[in-house]
């Protein structure tokens, strides 16, 4: 951030995803709310408290426990002319609506011959860290971004929490926005004039010269305290925000590649089958040759996340992690 | 707390209007011009005949797998012939003379059912959804144009069709549930052909209707019928008129049967008997209507019969353009479009990569 301090104001996370929806709601009158406890209680991460006092239970609507129930009545409302906003609790749950997602919003407007556009987005809180257990913390959005068809996004920023709805409530195609729950509390900058951001680039949100880790989501921040780490070890680190997930901005992170010439991805999904694996054989089809070391990925261990608190840390990527592979990458071959 | 009974005091609805046999209930006769009779009888004619014609081709090879309708036509044109051009339609994929009823062209079901993304397109300007292929799916989208039609405060309702199978699917509890909850003016129709593909409905369902599942929900259900023409038009005008008044969702059984093989991948033979298809082609719900039509003097035989000449004609013509039609499509690199409102680069890339493997016969992807 850049902007001088008198133009900045603090809020959270949650803050800026309630306000974008806010935003949503007075900009345009066919964009509504829906999900489990969204309503009277304000949703489960306590999103959207507040709303419906503002707008009504036409438009803040608390729906029976049903995800596939609701994501099917929200591609069906899209179709009839609305923007849904369908809040999935957690993605976690998104298993249940799974069908609605991949066989009917992602290829009803395939199917149509390019008739019917599906404009709904669906936001789910997703990621571990905050011990609720193996059923409650599972980290699917690199599952959903294998999927042709939909959109995938992943805000990290206080900025792009605000900033990435609208711009996803305009676009034509189903969009489903990750927010993992752990930053929801998390304090950061936002512009007093910010408002809508892109969705379909990469960030480079730390310069660097000797590494580049790639990451998005709440890793992302273990990325950049890594790196803070690391400089003090006089190890530059470059660090990537994917932000999108599908469709990946590979260029971004592949020019970053081409500056330092190493890369490590940290991703809180599995390893195997999983988007740092996409991720990691981009860069060996796009940026082989400027390479001086193999990719290299921290990913979750894979298990289903433990409930004890010292299982689950050991169990998902950390900064200590992050620091001692960077080492070890760029001091065993620099 | 002693135990007692608690009242539930739902009934249930049986309608039938006109029998088999021809016999005719005067009182619950729907008041149809002649006008309306001969149409609703000529798009159940044309929905047949077509069908017939398909299940030709396709065995000719000259179409891919589709669901035959035969023996359904009451059930869905009955139903469908309540609706406005400004309500919806969202049907499952047994419901093919709906679909051309609400304007969908031969041409273009022979299209689609030969692969053609092309042919799934609904005419301009038609409430219409594309058919749904996952098994219950299209009763929440249903759900939710009802919800938009209600915000919009419009007097719009919306119909969907599924089969027996499809209740036992968890789309539709939820689907029912929400309409109900919302009250939101969705017409649901049942297709009770008995058969999910070899599964009989007994294995469905212990409950003895389809239609008391309603009840669970708190909306209305009715069982019908579904050969008797009469019969299911009047339930649907009744749930149609409910639901644009502002009375909430309706559950309609339309007790019918599929006389044809599930697909044409399907071969009914292995689980059911040819009696029992015999006897339910003694409903036949085509030769029932016809012979109300000539008793009650809107029609004579010999016009049935030119009719019939007339629909004819017309699936020949819609055979020889949609076959002509295809020989100009079928360029693969089309599958890459409409998968996103705008190409994203990485696919724009690998629609390039094939365009080039295409051009020089995989040479350049050998060379790299």
């Amino acid at each position: 951030m850049t902007t001088t301090a008198g133009t900045m104001r603090k809020l959270t996370y949650r803050e800026a995803v309630r306000e974008a929806i806010r935003e949503a709601m007075h900009k345009d009158e066919r964009v509504f709310l829906m999900g489990e406890d969204v309503g009277r209680y304000g949703g489960c991460f306590a999103v959207s408290k507040g709303l419906l006092e503002e707008f009504g239970p036409e438009r803040i609507r608390d729906t029976p426990l049903a995800e596939s129930g609701f994501t099917g009545a929200g591609i069906g409302a899209a179709l009839g002319g609305m923007r849904p906003i369908v809040e999935i609790m957690t993605g976690n749950f998104s298993l249940l609506a799974a069908d609605q997602i991949i066989n009917t919003a992602a290829v009803l407007l395939h199917m149509s011959g390019g008739q019917f556009n599906v404009p709904v987005v669906i936001r789910l809180a997703t990621g571990g860290g905050r011990q609720v257990a193996a059923q409650h913390s599972r980290s699917l959005e690199g599952w959903f971004a294998h999927i042709p068809g939909i959109k995938v996004l992943a805000p990290a920023t206080v900025n792009d929490a605000r900033g990435m709805l609208w711009t996803a409530l305009e676009d034509p195609d189903p969009v489903l926005i990750f927010e993992n729950s752990n930053l929801y509390n998390m304090e950061g900058p936002l512009a007093v004039e910010a408002g809508a951001v892109d969705i379909d680039r990469a960030r480079v949100r730390r310069d660097g010269r000797d590494i580049t880790i790639i990451s998005y989501g709440a890793s992302l921040f273990k990325a950049l305290e890594a790196a803070e780490i690391l400089a003090k070890d006089g190890i530059e680190v470059e660090v990537v925000d994917l932000r999108t997930l599908r469709p990946l901005d590979e260029a971004t992170f592949l020019a970053s590649v081409a500056r330092t010439h190493r890369a490590l991805v940290v991703d809180e999904g599995w390893r195997s089958g999983s988007l740092a694996a996409e991720i990691s054989a981009r860069i060996m089809e796009g940026a082989f040759y400027d390479l001086d070391a193999p990719v290299a990925r921290l990913c979750t261990a894979e298990v289903p996340l433990p409930y004890a608190k010292h299982l689950e840390e050991a169990a998902l990527p950390q900064v200590a992690g992050i620091v001692a592979l960077v080492k070890k990458m760029v001091g065993g071959h620099g | 707390m002693p135990r007692s009974d608690i009242a539930v005091t739902d009934s249930l609805e049986s309608l039938s209007i006109l029998d088999e046999h021809g016999n005719l209930d005067r009182d619950l006769e729907p008041q149809l011009s002649k006008a309306r009779l001969l149409e609703l009888y000529r798009a159940m004619l044309l929905g047949r005949r077509f069908d017939e014609r398909l299940l030709d081709l396709q065995r000719q090879g000259r179409i891919g797998t589709f669901p035959p309708i035969k023996g359904q036509e009451a059930a869905q044109m009955g139903a469908v012939f309540n609706l406005r051009p400004s309500d919806w339609f969202v049907p499952a994929f047994r419901e093919t003379a709906a679909e051309i009823w609400r304007g969908r062209s031969l041409e273009s079901i022979i299209l689609y059912f030969n692969g053609f993304n092309e042919g799934g397109l609904v005419p301009e300007g038609r409430k219409d959804l594309p058919i749904a292929i996952p098994v219950g799916s299209q009763v929440l989208h249903a759900v939710g144009l009802g919800w938009a039609a209600r915000y919009r405060q419009t007097d719009e309702i919306v119909m969907t069709f599924f089969g027996d199978g499809a209740t036992s699917a968890g789309d539709f509890h939820e689907g029912l549930n929400f309409a109900a909850v919302y009250q939101t003016p969705v017409v649901f129709v049942c297709q009770n052909n008995q058969w999910a593909i070899s599964v009989p409905v007994s294995r469905q369902t212990h409950t003895p209707t389809l239609a008391q599942k309603a009840h669970a929900y708190g909306m209305p259900g009715i069982r019908v019928d579904g050969n008797d023409v009469l019969a299911v038009y009047a339930a649907a005008a009744e749930a149609a008129e409910r639901a644009r008044s502002g009375g909430g969702p309706t559950l309609i059984e339309c007790v019918t049967y599929r006389v044809m093989m599930h697909t044409t991948a399907d071969d009914p033979k292995r689980y059911r008997s040819e009696e029992e298809v015999a006897q339910w082609q003694q409903r036949d719900p085509l030769p029932r209507f016809a012979a109300y039509l000539q008793q009650k003097g809107t029609a004579t035989e010999p016009q049935l019969a030119e009719m019939e000449t007339g629909v004819m004609e017309e699936i020949q013509a819609a055979v020889d353009a949609a076959e002509k039609r295809m020989g100009e499509l079928g360029d693969p690199l089309a599958m890459f479009d409409h998968l996103y409102a705008e190409m994203p680069p990485q696919l724009e890339a690998q629609k390039s990569a094939l365009a080039r493997e295409l051009a020089d016969g995989g040479k350049e992807v050998d060379d790299e």
